[in-house]
C-alpha cells in the first residue's frame, strides 16, 4: 500500500468504509429524482429545444440570419465553437496529466469534469457545422475520393487538421471515460433491484467481473491512454489556435498563439469543472468526497493558467509595438480603444485580474468566492475568443471594407440553446451515471481517508 | 467432479496476505475477484505484465505510416496543387504541413486499436453476462477461487489450509468436470 504524509490533508473526509462509498456514490441513481433535479432539467431542455429550434431555422434559411457580413465572416460560432472547445480540456486534462502525476484529488473529480468534456465537444462540433450552411454537404471535409468533387481535401490547411484532431479528440475521450466507467456500472449492476435497471446496467457493464488479469490489463490501458492523451490534449488547442495564427490577418497571425490558446483552454475548463461541481457536489451530498482542499488545487490551476493567459496578453500588445508593424499594432490600439473596448475590458478584467484574487489563501478556500469567480472566468474567456475573432476582423487592410458586427437573435438563440443542451446532457449524465469513479475512489481511502490518517498520527 | 472453493475476505490487505500464505504452500490460485485492483497480487498468483502496451505501440505505427501513405498518395501523387508557389511538390518539402494529422492519426489508432483489444481480450462487450461468483464483490468484499482439479491436495486439507487465513465467508460448490 502508498503511504502519504500524515499531515497531509485528507482526501476523503469522515469515517468511510468501502462499502460507504459505492452507498453514497449509488444512492442518488438508485433512489427517485429529487424535485430540484427535475426542475432544473425542465428548464434546461426547454432552453435546449429552443436552441435546436433556432439551428433549424439557421439550417432552413441560410447563415444570412447570423449577424454575419462581409467583413466578419466569422463571429459567434467560430467564438462560441473555441470556447466550447476550451471547456472541454479539463476533463482529459484532469484525467490523463493528473494521472501521469500520480494526482490522487484527480479520482474524486476525473469522471464528472471528463463527462463535461465529451458533452462540450459535442456542443463545440455543431458550430462549424452549421456554419458551413449546407451541412448536408459536410462530409466533404473527409478525405473523399474525387468522384465527389474534383479535388481530395487539402491537409496543407489547419482547418482540415481540426477536423483530424476534433475528431480523434472526441473519440478518444470518450473511450477513455467509457472504459473507467465499466467496472462502476458493475457495481451498479450488482446494486440495482429493478430488473429493467439491471439489465440496461448489466447491458452497458459489460459483463465486468474484476478478475485479477483484468484489473491488470485496466491498469496499463489507463496509463498508456494517459500518455497518448497528455499529448493529445495540447496538441488540440494549438492546432485550433493556429486556425487563426497561420492566416495572414493582423492580431492573428501570432506564434505565441499555440500554448495561450493551450493555457486558456485549461485555464477556462477548470472554472467549468468549478461551477458544475459545486452545485454537484451539494446537490448530491458528496461534501466528503468533492471538498475545500479539492477546490484549493483547482483554483491554484486557475491561478497558474490565468497568469499565463495574462502574460500572453501583454506579450501581443508588446510585440505588436515592437514589431513596427503599422497594422499589426493598430489591429491592438483598436482592440482597446475600438468600438469593441467594452469587450477588450471585459475580457481583462475577468481573466487577468479576477483568479488573481486566489492568491488569498481565504478566497481560494471559500466555495461561494469560487463558485461566483469560475463563472467570471468563463464570461471572460468567451469575450477573449470574441475580441480575438471580431475585432481583427472587422477592420483589416482597406478601410473601405471595415464593418461591424451585431449579434441577432439566432446568434444568440443558439449559443443560449447549447448551454441548454449541455446542461440537459449533464444532468441527465448526473441522474444515471456513477458521477464518481468510486472503484477508484476505493484504492486511495487508506492511503488518503481521514480516518485511516488519525491511525497514522497516534 | 471438482470442488471449488470461494474464499472471500472483507479487506484486501487480507486477502493479499492470504493468497501469500496459501501460495507459499504449494496452492495455485485460480482467480482473484475484486471491486478494485489489488496492487502486489498479479506476481503471488501467477499473473504476468499485459502485453497491451505493445500492441498499442502497434496501432500507432499502423496509423502514421497509414496517414502519412494516405497524404502523400493524395496530395504528392494524384493530385498535387500549387498553393501559392510553395515547394509541396515532394513528401519531404510538405512533410512539416503533415505533421498535425499524422499525430492525430496515430493517436487515434493506437487508443481505439487497444481498447478494442482489450475488451476482446478480457471477454468484456456489449450485453455479455457478468461471471462474479458474488455480487459482494463488486463492492467491498474480495474473493479467491481455488479448485481442486488445479490443485494436488485433496479437498480437506485444502479447506483446512484456506481456514486458517482470515476468511470472511467461504462457499464450497461442486462442478461437473467439462
Amino acid at each position: 500500500m502508498q503511504k502519504e504524509s500524515a499531515i497531509r490533508e485528507p482526501l476523503i473526509l469522515g469515517h468511510k468504509t468501502y462499502k460507504d462509498i459505492t452507498d453514497d456514490v449509488v444512492r442518488p441513481i438508485v433512489g427517485p429524482a429529487s424535485l430540484g433535479w427535475k426542475i432544473m432539467i425542465t428548464i434546461s431542455s426547454i432552453v435546449a429545444l429552443y436552441g435546436i429550434g433556432s439551428i433549424l431555422y439557421l439550417i432552413s434559411t441560410g447563415i444570412g440570419v447570423w449577424g454575419l457580413n462581409k467583413t466578419v465572416g466569422w463571429a459567434w460560432d467560430i467564438t462560441n465553437f473555441v470556447w466550447w472547445v476550451g471547456i472541454g480540456h479539463a476533463g482529459t486534462l484532469i484525467s490523463a496529466v493528473l494521472l501521469l502525476f500520480r494526482q490522487k484529488w484527480r479520482m474524486a473529480i476525473n469522471r464528472s469534469a471528463e463527462a463535461m468534456t465529451i458533452f462540450a465537444v459535442i456542443m463545440a462540433a455543431v458550430f462549424p457545422g452549421i456554419h458551413m450552411g449546407r451541412i448536408w454537404l459536410a462530409y466533404y471535409v473527409f478525405p473523399l475520393p474525387n468522384q465527389f468533387g474534383s479535388l481530395w481535401v487539402n491537409f496543407n490547411s489547419p482547418l482540415l487538421w481540426d477536423v483530424f484532431a476534433i475528431s480523434t479528440y472526441f473519440s478518444v475521450s470518450l473511450v477513455f471515460w467509457y472504459v473507467g466507467l465499466i467496472p462502476d456500472f458493475a457495481t451498479i449492476r450488482d446494486r440495482v433491484t429493478k430488473p429493467f435497471a439491471k439489465k440496461m446496467y448489466g447491458i452497458m457493464s459489460f459483463g465486468w467481473s474484476g478478475r485479477a488479469k483484468h484489473w491488470n490489463r485496466f491498469e496499463e490501458l489507463s496509463l498508456v491512454l494517459a500518455g497518448i492523451a497528455t499529448p493529445l490534449v495540447f496538441s488540440v488547442h494549438s492546432i485550433v489556435s493556429m486556425d487563426f495564427a497561420t492566416s495572414v490577418i493582423p492580431g492573428w497571425h501570432t506564434t505565441i498563439f499555440p500554448p495561450y490558446f493551450v493555457s486558456g483552454a485549461v485555464f477556462s475548463g477548470f472554472a467549468m469543472v468549478q461551477t458544475l461541481l459545486l452545485v454537484m457536489r451539494k446537490a448530491y451530498k458528496l461534501e466528503d468526497y468533492i471538498h475545500v482542499k479539492h477546490v484549493e488545487y483547482m483554483n491554484i490551476v486557475i491561478i497558474v493558467t490565468g497568469s499565463i493567459v495574462g502574460v500572453a496578453y501583454l506579450t501581443e500588445l508588446f510585440i505588436s509595438w515592437y514589431s513596427g508593424v503599422e497594422y499589426e499594432s493598430y489591429a491592438f490600439i483598436n482592440r482597446f480603444s475600438g468600438p469593441y473596448k467594452a469587450a477588450y475590458w471585459t475580457m481583462m478584467t475577468c481573466n487577468v485580474i479576477s483568479p488573481q484574487l486566489f492568491w488569498f489563501k481565504k478566497i481560494r478556500r471559500s466555495l461561494v468566492a469560487t463558485f461566483i469567480l469560475s463563472i467570471v472566468v468563463n464570461i471572460g474567456m468567451w469575450f477573449e475568443r470574441y475580441v480575438i475573432i471580431v475585432t481583427s476582423l472587422h477592420r483589416d487592410y482597406l478601410p473601405s471594407s471595415w464593418g461591424e458586427f451585431i449579434p441577432t437573435a439566432t446568434d444568440v438563440g443558439i449559443f443560449i440553446g447549447t448551454l441548454g443542451i449541455f446542461l440537459t446532457l449533464f444532468l441527465a449524465f448526473t441522474r444515471f451515471f456513477p458521477v464518481l469513479a468510486l472503484n477508484e475512489l476505493k484504492t486511495i481511502l487508506k492511503s488518503s481517508g481521514e480516518s485511516y490518517k488519525n491511525e497514522q498520527v497516534k | 467432479m471438482k470442488k471449488v472453493f470461494h474464499v472471500m475476505y472483507d479487506d484486501d490487505e487480507k486477502l493479499l496476505v492470504a493468497a501469500r500464505e496459501l501460495v507459499s504452500k504449494g496452492i495455485h490460485v485460480n482467480e482473484v475477484y475484486s471491486p478494485f485492483p489489488i496492487h502486489g497480487i498479479d506476481p503471488v498468483i501467477g499473473i504476468k505484465r499485459t502485453r497491451l502496451a505493445i500492441t498499442s505501440f502497434m496501432y500507432a505505427m499502423s496509423g502514421l505510416s497509414l496517414a502519412v501513405f494516405f497524404m502523400w498518395y493524395t496530395m504528392i501523387s494524384d493530385w498535387p496543387m500549387n498553393i501559392g508557389g510553395k515547394p509541396s511538390f515532394s513528401l519531404l518539402e510538405n512533410l512539416p504541413a503533415f505533421i498535425p494529422v499524422s499525430f492525430e492519426f496515430s493517436v487515434f489508432c493506437a487508443a481505439h486499436g487497444m481498447v478494442i483489444t482489450y475488451l476482446l481480450r478480457n471477454g468484456t462487450l456489449p450485453g455479455m453476462p457478468a461471471t462474479n461468483p458474488d455480487p459482494r464483490t463488486t463492492d467491498d468484499k474480495f474473493v479467491m477461487e481455488i479448485t481442486t482439479d488445479t490443485n494436488s491436495m485433496n479437498a480437506q486439507d485444502l479447506e483446512s489450509e484456506i481456514k486458517k487465513t482470515d476468511v470472511f465467508e467461504l462457499s464450497i460448490k461442486d462442478v461437473k468436470e467439462s
